[in-house]
């Protein structure tokens, strides 16, 4: 399965619920505002680098990460690009975290 | 015979009245409940609080929709969950919870039931789709 979150952590809980729901083998792709849940070294870091330690798997779309100028990411989060995002849209059920 | 029923989850994770969620995801629940598919409804966050029993919408001049949800059963709805985690966070009980409908044969009340987040994962990972309101 594959969670989407578009919120920051620092906004809403989605991304914390989205971790207590997701079992091992799943994929999150961090979106739009969703992004800054994957920036190293933030109160809300620990978030993702349990997912991480859970073997889940966490993506980050390299276009928003540009756009918000976040250049240091959680290590182990992958960063994507649009057409891995479709990728990862095409492989997966979808559970959007709204 | 067909194919497998479709599984379908509705999870509600925003607050009753601020916004038109909570109402509108209902209206598609009701909708979807007309088709032959295995529906099941979770309340997690702040969504938990929709199913809080007594609300009084009258001074804000909106219907509520506690009457509907007392007879979520009757639309064939029965899988009605709610996040422990969220509620108990929430400082509320299962008592605090409002009823969904009654046993035919007994005549109880059926109430949402309480599920561990960890059920609840489990539970996501077999559907085939989830809708989030």
């Amino acid at each position: 399965m594959l969670h989407t979150v578009n919120k920051s952590p620092f906004q809403n809980s989605a991304l914390d619920s989205c971790l207590r729901f997701a079992n091992a083998g799943d994929s999150i792709l961090l979106l739009e505002d969703g992004v800054y849940g994957a920036a190293s070294g933030t109160a809300k870091s620990p978030l993702v680098e349990g997912a991480l330690a859970k073997k889940i798997k966490v993506y980050a779309l390299g276009a928003d990460l540009s756009a918000r100028a976040l250049k240091e990411t959680i290590k182990g989060v992958e960063i994507t690009d649009y057409a891995g995002f479709v990728d990862l849209v095409v492989a997966n059920k979808i559970h959007s975290w709204l | 015979m067909s194919e497998e029923k479709k599984k379908i989850m509705f999870t509600v994770r925003k607050p009753p009245h601020g916004t038109i969620y909570v109402y509108e995801g209902l209206e598609v629940k009701l909708i979807m409940a007309a088709y032959d598919a295995d529906i099941s409804v979770v309340f997690m966050d702040d969504g938990v609080y929709a199913l809080k029993a007594g609300q009084d919408t009258k001074a804000l001049g909106i219907k509520g929709f506690e009457a509907t949800y007392g007879v979520l059963v009757d639309y064939e709805i029965q899988k009605v969950f709610v996040d422990r985690t969220s509620m108990e966070e929430r400082g509320l009980t299962e008592e605090d919870l409002l009823v969904i409908g009654e046993d035919e044969d007994t005549e109880e009340p059926i109430r949402p039931k309480v599920v561990d987040s960890a059920e609840l994962g489990a539970m996501m990972a077999e559907q085939h789709n989830i809708l989030s309101f």
